[in-house]
């Protein structure tokens, strides 16, 4: 039972080190302005993060996230721009966007999964796919340069990155209510039960009467709705698009949920390890960033090392059992 | 001349001691069965002999000498070879790369292909097997594969050889191959330590018998024990009654199927009536699984399936469980039970619809796990061990538990009692019993016949993909089955 709990608070334990580490740093690590900056940078990786540990749990895999959420990014500016003339510029036309973006993001989630359960390709073939093809999809749409918001839309959109309630803004409490939902989701109902039991073994889900096409299509469609949610959040920071937007977001979004605790043969996931993951990352490149000890330049090659590490540390706590 | 022995071997795992001092012996040319109930530390005592696993105390000898194993490969290389029940083969390699795993052939840098293809020849001939050397070890038969086993540890010189039920999936005429086999390897001087819940099997070709009950042994005798003798000393009570009476079942027609099985089943007929037990007998391989399957949509089949008159789609197991009708597979571990999973999880899956309206009832679950623990009498060391660490016998009854929940009114139980004791056997046909006392329509599957015709009043025969022939009353005898089952005769 201790090597369980053990196991349980490694990410935890990994968090509070490194928090420690940046207070002996840098006295401003902790400061409200670091910390908030800190969050809402990794926000839009973790509200697809939450997603991604549902894919994961369920033994699949999504590597089309991050270029799916640049083609939304852009499809959304587009549909914005094309409605100023008529709608203005607007609440009305962000609000329209909005629904654009989550569309599209269910679109593109329920195309992965219908492909992966319906015609039977392996998840990593699928997305691989659909990653290649939204990156260049975007990358035409925007014919190899920049889709940028209007300025009165991006000036009304603004708030959605900027603002928000107490102090604390809004990508932060979405991203909050989306890993709390998300927690309960897992641990509380069928649906992630069912995903457990799917990526633990399909066949026992099947002859348990789980629909498996179902759930495993349904988890993609949930992940490419978070995209969605991500790129609303996202698109008023900078209001552009461009063919690195998104770049490499789903490596960082399966790392955060391999470091959580999710097992990436499926069969376990735990959302909060997820949150804590992402939180990790973030850190990470933020106490990179504030202090000279390591250059920047080096952040993708330490996320590298504790992503081996924390799996290195999940097996041998598997072991011990 | 003593191959390999135990002496004062205990094991404890964590603080609970599963064997409490064994001393077993593994003569040269001699068959020493290792028998008992599900959980008496068979298969401990097995990894202990094997290498798996090291002894907490006393000690492993071989020819006399004690060692310590640090991996099962060591013991490999003393020629101690365990053949798995569920099997050690790689699925997708062949035949001849199985058998020659880890100990290819090389002429210079290259594998010596022609010399490997001759000797797996040689082997499967003298194994009487019909696999083909280059088949994948996925398209063969489960007997086949289980020849494939004993063709690697043939390969390996074995000396010493644990078989772990070789013959629980094996039909009667394979059963008759393997036991050629096991009597050629002890003429050529190989030890052999054998299990098997068959106690007829033990009594015919064992040397020397072994009996374990909860991790003691309690018995050892050279030859002569009867079959009543090793049961009672295996469960310590008498276990003379071991089928419950049958009771007579109403008219009232709950199941009627007319269904072909693409690839397996041509046009099998079949109805079921309320509170009655039937059986389905025939060989390994006649379809049977495949028709059940096709009956409760876990498979493709064409044709009709009317449950109470209703007629149940194709495709969809769902739909057959909400008609009441639930299909308990024979395949525990890769199609019953999420071996990772606790119980909890395990016991609700199926019917976890009344457990979550939204939320997931998890105080519902944990009542569910206390009422199915003592009614199913699923002995477990605490309420969390996963169900991959349960023996055979209590992951059947956790298998039960689960698909009683849902409520079925027909359940179709595939090889009921496969790999389980005596002991746990009888609670199942009780179990059986009682489902159809209070008015349940079961269908039981099974290749072991005195369990068909202990259990069942009428009997549906199945022979290569058809219904063979259908016997009831005093029809339903062993002669009349076998004749069906074999294709010998077509009843009217």
């Amino acid at each position: 039972m201790k090597n369980i709990n053990l196991h349980a608070i490694g990410p935890v334990a990994a968090l509070v080190v490194l928090i420690l580490v940046g207070v002996g740093l840098n006295e401003n690590f902790l400061s409200y302005a670091n910390i908030t900056n800190v969050l809402a940078r990794s926000a839009f990786i973790g509200i697809i993060a939450v997603g991604m540990t549902f894919v994961i749990t369920a033994g699949g895999l999504d590597l089309s996230v991050g270029s799916m959420a640049a083609f939304v990014a852009g499809v959304m500016i587009i549909a914005m721009n094309y409605l100023v003339p008529t709608m203005g510029a607007g609440m009305g036309t962000v609000l329209v966007g909005m629904l654009v973006a989550l569309a599209t993001g269910l679109f593109g989630g329920a195309v992965n999964g219908l492909l992966i359960t319906r015609a039977r390709i392996e998840a990593f073939i699928v997305t691989l796919g659909t990653m290649g093809i939204y990156r260049s999809l975007i990358t035409w749409l925007a014919d190899g340069g920049t889709l940028s918001l209007d300025s009165g839309v991006r000036e009304a959109y603004r708030p959605v990155y900027y603002d928000g309630i107490l102090g604390i803004t809004w990508p932060i409490i979405v991203f909050a209510v989306v890993a709390i939902l998300g927690e309960i989701a897992m641990r509380h109902t069928a649906f992630g039960r069912h995903c457990a039991a799917i990526g633990s073994n399909e066949q026992v889900a099947r002859y348990s009467a789980v629909d498996v096409i179902r759930v495993k299509t349904m988890t993609y469609v949930l992940l490419g709705i978070l995209v969605g949610v991500a790129t609303i959040m996202y698109v008023p920071r900078l209001g552009s698009a461009s063919a690195s937007t998104g770049v490499l977001w789903e490596l960082e979004a399966i790392a955060s949920v391999i470091i959580g605790g999710t097992m990436l043969k499926g069969g376990f996931g735990r959302v909060w390890g997820t949150v804590v993951g992402v939180l990790i990352l973030g850190l990470i490149g933020n106490l990179l960033n504030l202090t000279d000890l390591v250059s920047p330049y080096l952040n993708g090659a330490i996320q590298g090392i504790i992503i081996i590490l924390a799996v290195v540390l999940q097996r041998e706590g598997k072991a011990e059992r | 001349m003593i191959r390999l022995a135990l002496k004062g071997v205990r094991r404890s795992f964590g603080p609970v001691e599963v064997l409490h001092g064994v001393d077993l012996e593994l003569h040269e040319g001699e068959v020493h069965a290792l028998i008992g109930e599900n959980g008496a530390g068979k298969s401990t005592t097995m990894k202990i002999l094997s290498g798996y696993l090291n002894p907490t105390v006393g000690e492993v000898l071989v020819d006399g000498k004690p060692v310590t194993f640090g991996a099962s490969s060591e013991a490999e290389d003393a020629g101690i070879i365990m053949i798995h029940q569920e099997f050690n083969l790689a699925s997708q390699l062949t035949v001849e790369q199985n058998i020659f795993l880890g100990r290819e052939k090389r002429k210079g840098m290259f594998l010596d292909h022609k010399t490997m293809r001759e000797e797996t020849l040689a082997l499967l001939k003298r194994l009487h097997c019909k696999a083909r050397p280059d088949a994948k070890v996925r398209d063969i038969s489960v007997p086949d594969r289980q020849m494939v086993e004993i063709a690697k540890a043939l390969s390996r010189n074995a000396r010493v050889l644990i078989m772990d039920e070789p013959t629980a999936v094996l039909t009667d005429r394979e059963t008759e191959v393997l036991f050629e086999q096991v009597e050629r390897l002890k003429a050529e001087g190989v030890a052999i330590l054998y299990t098997s819940h068959k106690l007829g099997e033990v009594r015919r070709l064992a040397d020397r018998i072994t009996v374990l009950r909860d991790g003691t042994q309690v018995h050892s005798a050279t030859r002569g024990m009867t079959e009543d003798q090793m049961a009672t000393a295996m469960v310590g009570r008498d276990v003379s009654d071991l089928y419950p009476p049958k009771l007579p079942c109403g008219d009232q027609v709950v199941l009627e199927a007319d269904v072909t099985v693409p690839g397996h089943v041509k046009q099998a007929k079949l109805t079921l009536r309320k509170g009655e037990v039937l059986g389905l007998a025939g060989l390994v391989g006649a379809g049977r699984t495949e028709l059940m399957e096709g009956i409760a949509g876990l498979r493709d089949r064409t044709g009709t399936v009317r449950v109470n008159g209703t007629e149940i789609r194709a495709n969809d197991p769902k739909a057959a469980m909400a008609a009441g009708l639930a299909y308990l597979t024979e395949d525990r571990k890769e199609c019953g039970l999420l071996l990772n999973f606790p119980l909890r999880e395990n016991l609700t899956l199926l019917a976890l619809d009344k457990f979550s309206k939204g939320l997931i009832d998890g105080k519902a679950e944990e009542a569910a796990l206390t009422k199915a623990i003592s009614e199913f009498d699923i002995r477990v060391p605490h309420r969390k061990v996963r169900a991959g660490n349960l023996s055979g016998g209590n992951q059947q009854k956790l298998l039960l538990a689960k698909t009683m929940l849902a409520n079925p009114k027909i359940v179709v139980i595939d090889e009921p009692t496969r790999g389980i004791d005596i002991g746990t056997k009888q609670q199942i046909y009780q179990f059986i019993q009682k489902l159809a006392a209070e008015g349940l329509s079961v269908v039981v599957i099974s290749s072991e016949l005195p369990e068909v015709i202990g259990l069942c009043d009428r009997v549906i025969v199945m022979h290569a993909g058809h219904v063979a022939g259908e016997v009831s009353g005093t029809d339903v005898n062993e002669q009349t089955i076998v004749r069906l089952a074999m294709g010998l005769e077509e009843a009217a």
